[in-house]
Parts: structure tokens; sequence; C-alpha cells
């Protein structure tokens, strides 16, 4: 059914992008040394996880399978500390992004796993990978983009929070607005996707599934089941950050401090 | 009746400071700008780390949470904060009366928050602030952008909320003027020293 895919083919894919770094380079767009380090992240990292994934399906091993989730997660949890604008101490940063992703992206997919798919044995890297990869992928942006706008808006707005305090507002009060515009920021990106779906955009899965050979109604209701999951997932993941770092910004009196989730340089 | 005790109060590393304050009595303070007075003020409503004992007659600061001690001990800062589109979004009444006593129109609720002068912001600052009916008042130059007319308004104001209340009150003033009007005692702050003088 599937058609493989030779090296010159992707070669030819290839040189579109070498093309579009050359035009960049000549229009002086600055763009081309980022644009080429991606694309050869992208051929590295998918080639290694290819193999990776060839290995996992021919042992099932549900700890190398758990080892190689974790090793997902972690990633994940630096790329959404990589896209803060305001730096977070590292430690406790990286425990609050990896925290959300596994409220989020793990405890779903072992739910998925367990209750939707039923596959034999439940753990079987053929679903348990893919499924936490989409979801991960897709609750990081969120989560990033939520914590980017809390962080953010609560630096930028410290003399309203401190007000609102002296107002006599407990710390849940007064950050609340500024909370609700985090939770947005986050849910916006899916929210448009799932209303586009089908209609603007043919989603990445599904499209792949077709092409696999497989019948556009279950390719559809796949689909679907992983959109309801990556919205369910950000939402989660994104109150979690949400919860997480605005009580960190309060200390045990309920006044504003940054000190206990920003790197000191960033505090001035 | 009210008292506002410290005892052995510091911060930065500034203190130790002793000092009372009185139901229904007004404490002036003044010195020079930068040197801890509004520290000072921002420690009693518990806004800024410190050490030592602070009392509202039987309450410790530190035996009740944090938010609703600042209820009770409140503060209006030199520049007050708005963040909703309309004045009216803040309170959550308007006394007609009140705002005519502070020299505002009724119509001012609809106001945006753009158009308020620093002065204007500072008089409805006070009314949002007495919404939660403190008993201790810390006021960081209330009536620096105010003119006279005005200043007279917001004294009587102030004066007549703590007798009515038995509340008690520090304000910071560089005027020596207003505090001999408004004031029973008067604090110097210079130096990291805080004294009393008559």
């Amino acid at each position: 059914m599937l058609i493989e895919l030779s090296s010159l083919d992707l070669s030819m894919a290839a040189i579109l992008v070498l093309l579009l770094g050359l035009l960049s380079w000549r229009m002086q767009l600055d763009i081309s040394r980022q644009l080429y380090i991606a694309a050869l992240r992208t051929t590295v990292q998918l080639l290694l996880i290819g193999l990776v994934l060839k290995a996992l399906f021919a042992s099932t091993q549900p700890l190398f399978i758990l080892l190689i989730a974790m090793l997902m997660i972690s990633v994940a949890g630096f790329e959404i500390l990589s896209r803060q604008k305001r730096k977070l101490h590292p430690l406790g940063g990286f425990v609050i992004s990896t925290g959300s992703l596994f409220v989020s992206s793990f405890i779903i997919t072992l739910l998925c796993l367990l209750v939707i798919i039923q596959a034999d044995p439940w753990y079987h890297p053929q679903y348990a990978i893919p499924l936490l990869g989409m979801l991960l992928g897709n609750t990081m942006t969120g989560i990033a983009l939520g914590m980017d706008r809390l962080l953010q808006s609560a630096w930028q707005q410290r003399p309203v929070i401190e007000q609102r305090l002296m107002l006599g507002q407990a710390p849940c009060d007064a950050i609340s607005d500024i909370r609700k515009e985090a939770m947005r920021a986050g849910m916006i990106p899916i929210i448009n996707s799932m209303a586009a779906a089908g209609l603007v955009s043919l989603p990445g899965m599904m499209t792949g599934q077709i092409l696999a050979g497989a019948p556009p109604v279950e390719a559809v209701k796949y689909q679907i089941l992983i959109m309801f999951m990556i919205t369910a997932g950000t939402g989660f993941g994104v109150v979690s950050t949400l919860w997480l770092i605005s009580r960190r910004l309060f200390d045990e009196r309920e006044r504003l401090s940054f000190r206990r989730l920003l790197k000191t340089t960033e505090q001035h | 009746m009210k008292t506002l005790n410290v005892e052995q109060l510091r911060f930065l590393e500034l203190g130790p400071y002793d000092f009372q304050l009185h139901a229904g009595q007004c404490t002036g303070l003044s010195g020079p700008s930068g040197c801890g007075k509004s520290q000072l003020l921002r420690c009693l409503a518990d806004l800024e780390p410190h050490q030592g004992k602070i009392n509202l007659d039987a309450v410790e600061q530190q035996s009740v949470p944090a938010h609703e001690w600042r209820k009770k001990v409140a503060l209006l800062p030199a520049e007050s904060q708005w963040w909703y589109d309309s004045v009216a979004e803040h309170f959550e009444t308007l006394e007609q009366n009140a705002l005519e006593r502070l020299g505002f129109q009724s119509e001012v609720g609809h106001w945006s928050i753009m158009r308020m002068s620093s002065g204007e912001k500072q008089r409805l600052g006070l009314l949002r602030l007495l919404q939660n009916q403190p008993q201790v008042l810390l006021l960081d130059e209330p009536t620096a952008n105010l003119d006279q007319d005005n200043t007279r308004l917001f004294e009587e104001f102030v004066m007549e909320y703590l007798q009515l209340h038995q509340a008690t009150c520090i304000w910071v003033s560089h005027d020596a003027d207003q505090l001999k009007r408004i004031a029973q005692h008067h604090f110097v702050f210079q130096s990291g020293e805080l004294n009393h003088v008559d």
C-alpha cells in the first residue's frame, strides 16, 4: 500500500529548503543559518527516532518504553523553558514544566492506551510512543505560551498586582485577570486548530494514515480522538502551570516576589 | 479603641523602631526622600519582609492571613494603580455624598481611567481604600498633587473618618504647616533614626 520514499525523493525536497536559504541570504533576511540548523536537526533527530522506534517495536520491553517516554518528557520540559522570555531558575522551572507535561501528556496518554485503544499489550510502542509524542508536541506549545504570558504580564504589571494586594485582595484574586489572559494565550492555538480542522487544514496524523492506506473514516476517527486528547491535555497542562507558577509568585505572607521563580539576573 | 503597637521593627539595614499609633489620632511622618518612609509603611502593611512585632490591639500581624491584615492596615501609595477600563469598576459602590465631599461630580464613575489626573487618582484612591473600613491608614504623600482647596477637602475627609471609625493614621508629608494642622504627633525619619518631635 505505502509507496516508499527513496533518498533521491528526500533530496529533492531538501533542495527546496536549500534554495530558500540561498534566497534569504541574498536578500539579507538573516534566517538561513537558523533554517539550515533546524533542517539538519529535523533530519538527524527523525532518523534517530526512526531507528529507536524500529528497535522498540522489535522488543516491546515496558521498561525501555518508559525510559523513552521519560526522555521525551524531559526534552519537552527543557524546550518549554527555552521558549520563555523571562528565564526561570533551571531546577524550579524544570519541575514546573515537566510536572505540567506529566499531568497533561503522560497521564492522558496512559488513560487513552488503557481505556480507549486497549492494544495488546496496552503499552505496545506502536501506539504508546506516537500518541505520547503528538500530545507532548502540542501541549508543550500551549504550556510554553501560557507560562510566557503569565510571567511577562505579572512582571510588567507588578504595580497593579501590589495595588490589589494593598486593597486586601488575596493573591489568587490579585492575579486573576492575568491568569485568565495566560489561559487564553495557551488555549487559543488548539481551539483554532480544532475549529479549522477539515476546512482549512487537514491534520497531519490523519493525512499520514490516509497516505499509508488507511480508510479515510478510520483515519478521521483517530484524528478526532487525538484532537480531544490534545485539547484536554493542553488545558490541564496550562492550568497546572498557572497554578504552580502563581503559587510561587507570592511568598508565605502573600507578597509578590519573583525571587523564588526567576533567575536573579532577570529581577532587575 | 484601636491602637497599633510596633515593637523592635527592623527592615533592610534599619531599626529597631518602637512606636504606637492611637485611635482617632493622626501621626505625621516626614524626612528626606529615599530615607525609608515608604518602606516603613510597606512593612506595616506587611508588603515587605521585616522583623519585629506589630499588633493591632490584641491581633498580631503574623497571626492573621496577610490579606486580612491589609484590609485593616491599609496603605495608600504615592501613585495608585487602576486596572479596569472605568473608574466605577474599581468600586463596589460609589457613594455620592463621599464623592461630593472630595470635590467630584457624580458622573466620575463613568470616567475612563485614562482621563484621571494624578490628583484625582489620589482622591479616588482614598475612597477605594476606605471601602474596606480600615483601622489604620498609611498615607504616603496623599496630597502631593492636590491644589490648596482639594488638599483641605482631603484633610477634612480623613480627619472625619478617623473620628467616626476611631481609626488611626500615618500621614507622610513634606509640608510642615499641613502636619501642624492635622497631626497630633510628628515623627522625623532621617539617617535611619525615627525621632518624635514636638
